[in-house]
């Protein structure tokens, strides 16, 4: 049987048979649905089974959506040969999203949110509507209004845990969302739970295996974007120069890669990518290494970049304002003897952070550039070019951020391993919500650990208040 | 010529149901695992017919399932922890199996070991949270121990990160597409898997009737809603399950009500079962034993007016905690039965009749426990909202590894709070 042969993965593509030509616009497994339909019934499911398990050659491409770039940039360059044309579209493209970037950062913080946030919409947008042309289900029932819900559901989930901690004064005062606050796990259950069910009814009884396709499918996509893009957000609140190296790290591996390639190239990396070159790749290592060092050094002075994010609600929005942390603040290191014959000096006065820029550098070139990879291999699995259009010469938003995936994650790893501890403002919320009794032992336990450490000074009673290093409790 | 083709094999399907060409297109891609019933059994069932048979064989094999389980309970804590280990690994393999079958993926370089590798790396990542939080004094006596704790978050991640890397490197040609659907059905089943296990844990250590009710419920509403629908069983109830009415569905909600509310006040009585699990450092094993919570202690509730009259009580005294089992058992029965019919899709969808053979009669591990799915995270979250709050030690613990600032700030936001309360006064503070 025809069903047989082709699950064996091994036979002869289809275009190999002497059946029907493929079907214009046709589903990619249509030319072998002629066969099939001829050797007996089969249900849609049954189509996207033989989808599954043949091999990556005898699936079509999937047409690329139309041309975008726009048409002043065509006029301009319509004199330039086709390379250079890309070249130079490329090239002032990066430069435009590196002004837009800068000028975001100009703006403040919760720019930076919104644009973190409109970054993730767009992201989810795009792979999900690769996995509507890869399945060709754009017009199952509820499907698309699922998604969309389910993306709605697990922001809520995020940015209510995130936003309550940061915001923990400002919820305090409002009654309704003290509640929504309280309750707040159990009402993002619900709604998960509202558009699970949705799901379980909407299952039409030829669709099934497509169905489970798409909810794994955007259960996976959710997965990545979501919980990374709130990282990013976490990372923010932490200070924007927590954001801001990091993905400069990357970018700058990205362009020094290429560049490095672009001249010295001549050793292949991988077979996935056969463009990236061992040269390349070792030389962005090493200037994304200075970059980063010489970034980090320039950022530390100001608290603009230093500073945890608050918020004030009597001005009633952001302020980066603190007393830097020993973290950034100048400190004189003695340097190794080999590096002061070279350097002839006796100590360096670098911040502390620097040293860490160091280890984020290194992820991103070193293990920044398996995230571009999964998305080639990606790209390939799926016969895409790119995984949208939206930026002409680039691909889709998130051709530029696949190298982003898991710095966002290693960077928030790294913080509350080796920089932070706990969120303080979230032991405080957690405090508020226990139990008055709970309250008093954890209060006094506190108070006994306080004072052993001389935190806290057991003085006489006085009539001030607390606030201060001193207050009363006879020892 | 090419639409009418298309047409007519839609027309063909819409004919014949899904059952006709799951056996002709199963046959050729699925082949049944062999028949795993004992011998004993089926030589005393011989004789019977075969309908009568299956009957016997499920019924003895639900039996012997609940007898299992009141032997664990009665083992403790740690042996149902490693229970639900060994459920979680078990369910694992029989969903990555099917990934396997659908897929023909069996020969995929490294993606065995990939999978298990991801397992491993999730679960060490889920128990090291955990186990942290209640073996906290131990974990900080020995001194590998507390390293890993205090580093825990990093060792996971890079963990998790060999194995992504290992992944891309294992891409091989021809086999992309493959490949990543392996990878993301290995993470979708981890997803379910993995996360509502541990939940299933947390909830064990908030006391063991937080497992044992709703595990009980949902076995109940199923075993009611099979035995109303089999005797009043008329209206069907959805599609994707033909053989569930609305009959059943009503029944088994009011049963399982009623016996939520039973069991709920038996073991209510008993410490062993309502005080939270905890490690004793001394005697080195979980222990069992406190004062239980005003949750477990009898109260009187008047009888609204309506059931006073059919009952003749004015007062009853119920525990507390039963009002909440009526809530476990109302999701039981009524969201519960979700899980199965996203578990029914999904047999469709794959054209697979059981997950595996593993309990004759019943098929695999994932059939008992797909009605369990949601009951898992829905216990969690409703201990975490309405039952207790954040765990005060674990507070502590955070609270002393901030700042010196920060911990004062926090000290002294607490000071104000309690003040305002009345809780503390300049005598209590003497105290």
């Amino acid at each position: 049987m025809w069903e047989l042969r082709h699950r064996g993965g091994g036979g002869p593509g289809p275009g190999g048979e002497a059946a029907a030509p493929p079907r214009e616009g046709e589903a990619a497994g249509g030319d072998h649905e002629t066969e099939s339909t001829s050797d007996k019934e089969t249900d849609i499911d049954d189509r996207y089974g033989d989808l599954d398990s043949r091999t990556d050659s005898d699936i079509p491409e999937i047409p690329p959506s139309l041309d975008r770039t726009p048409e002043i940039l065509k006029k301009a360059l319509s004199g330039l040969s086709s390379r250079w044309k890309n070249w130079w579209i490329r090239g002032i493209l990066t430069l435009t999203m590196i002004s837009l970037f800068f000028l975001i950062i100009y703006m403040g913080s919760f720019m930076l949110m919104l644009l973190v946030l409109s970054i993730q919409v767009k992201c989810f947008h795009e792979i999900i509507t690769i996995g509507y042309r890869v399945y060709h289900s754009y017009d199952l029932p509820w499907f698309r209004t699922l998604s969309w819900y389910f993306l709605l559901c697990v922001n809520y989930f995020f940015y209510g845990e995130t936003v309550a901690d940061y915001f923990a004064t400002f919820v305090q005062r409002e009654e309704q969302l003290q509640f929504l606050i309280r309750y707040h796990r159990f009402i993002s259950f619900a709604l998960y739970l509202a558009g699970f069910c949705m799901f379980v009814l909407s299952l039409v009884k030829k669709h099934y295996r497509l169905q489970f396709y798409m909810f794994a499918w955007t259960h996976v996509t959710l997965l990545i974007t979501v919980t990374q893009s709130h990282l990013v957000i976490q990372n923010l609140f932490e200070g924007m120069i927590w954001f801001l190296v990091p993905i400069s790290s990357v970018i700058c591996n990205d362009i020094a890669a290429y560049i490095f390639g672009f001249f010295f190239g001549r050793t292949p990396l991988i077979k996935l990518s056969p463009k990236k070159t061992w040269e390349g790749f070792i030389g962005g290592f090493f200037s994304t290494v200075i970059f980063g060092f010489i970034a980090a050094y320039l950022l530390s002075k100001y608290q603009y970049f230093v500073c945890p994010v608050e918020y004030r609600s009597d001005v009633n929005s952001f302020v980066t304002e603190c007393e830097p942390s020993e973290l950034f603040q100048l400190q004189s290191y003695s340097l190794p003897p080999f590096l002061k014959a070279v350097l002839r000096r006796e100590s360096v006065s670098m911040y502390p952070f620097q040293i860490h820029s160091i280890a984020l550098s290194t992820f991103a070139s070193l293990i920044g550039p398996f995230g571009g990879f999964f998305a080639s291999g990606f790209k390939r699995a799926f016969k895409i070019k790119d995984f949208a259009n939206t930026i002409p010469g680039h691909g889709g938003i998130m051709d530029r951020f696949d190298c982003q995936y898991l710095m966002a994650t290693f960077v928030h790893v790294y913080i509350t391993s080796f920089i932070r501890g706990p969120n303080p403002s979230k032991v405080l919320q957690q405090l508020l919500v226990l139990q008055p009794e709970q309250q008093l032992n954890i209060y006094k336990t506190l108070k006994t650990h306080l004072i052993e450490k001389g935190i806290l000074q057991p003085t006489l009673k006085t009539d001030g208040c607390c606030g201060q290093l001193v207050s009363s409790s006879k020892a | 010529m090419t639409r009418l083709q298309e047409s007519e094999s839609e027309a063909k399907a819409d004919g014949e149901t899904a059952s006709d060409s799951e056996s002709r297109v199963e046959a050729a891609t699925l082949p049944p695992s062999a028949d795993d019933t004992p011998e004993v059994l089926n030589r005393a069932l011989s004789n019977l017919s075969s309908r009568w048979k299956n009957w016997w064989v499920r019924g003895i094999l639900t039996l012997a399932m609940i007898a299992f389980f009141f032997i664990i309970i009665y083992l403790g804590p740690m042996v149902l922890m490693m229970i639900v280990m060994c459920v979680q690994i078990k369910c694992f393999h029989e969903i990555i199996t099917i990934g396997y079958n659908v897929y023909h993926s069996y020969d995929l370089p490294w993606f065995r070991t990939l999978s298990w590798y991801f397992l491993l790396c999730v679960n060490y990542f889920f128990y090291g949270e955990t186990v942290t939080d209640y073996f906290f004094t131990l974990v900080q006596r020995e001194e590998p121990l507390r390293i890993l704790s205090k580093y825990h978050r990093f060792i996971s991640f890079t963990l998790y990160l060999t194995g992504f890397c290992m992944f891309v490197l294992s891409l091989v040609k021809k086999h992309y597409r493959l490949q990543f659907y392996m990878f993301g059905w290995t993470h979708v089943t981890l997803l379910i898997v993995v996360t509502q296990s541990h939940l299933v844990i947390h909830n064990l250590f908030e006391g063991m009737i937080w497992f044992i009710v709703p595990i009980s419920c949902v076995i109940c509403n199923d075993i009611m809603a099979y035995m109303f629908g089999f005797f009043f069983g008329r209206t069907p109830l959805i599609k994707l399950s033909p053989k569930k009415t609305w009959e059943g569905f009503i029944g088994g909600f009011f049963a399982t009500v009623v016996f939520g509310l039973l069991l709920s006040y038996v073991m209510s009585g008993y410490r062993c079962f309502v005080c939270p699990v905890e490690y004793n450092n001394d005697t080195n094993s979980f222990t069992v034993d406190c004062e239980p919570s005003g949750l477990f202690r009898l109260q009187e509730y008047n009888i609204p007016g309506v059931i006073q009259s059919i009952i003749g009580w004015k007062t009853v005294r119920m525990y507390p905690f039963q009002i909440h089992s009526i809530a476990l058992s109302t999701f039981a029965s009524l969201i519960g039965p979700f899980g199965g019919f996203f578990a029914s899709g999904f047999k469709r969808a794959f054209k697979i009749k059981d997950f595996a053979n593993t309990i004759p009669g019943h098929g695999g591990i994932m059939d008992r426990f797909d009605c369990q799915y949601l009951m898992a995270t829905f216990v969690n979250v409703y201990i975490a909202s309405f039952i207790r709050g954040p765990n005060p030690s674990k507070l502590v613990q955070q609270f002393l590894t901030l700042r010196p600032d920060q911990q004062l700030h926090i000290f002294n936001t607490l000071k104000s709070h309690l003040t305002d309360k009345g809780m503390l006064t300049a005598a209590t503070e003497d105290k």
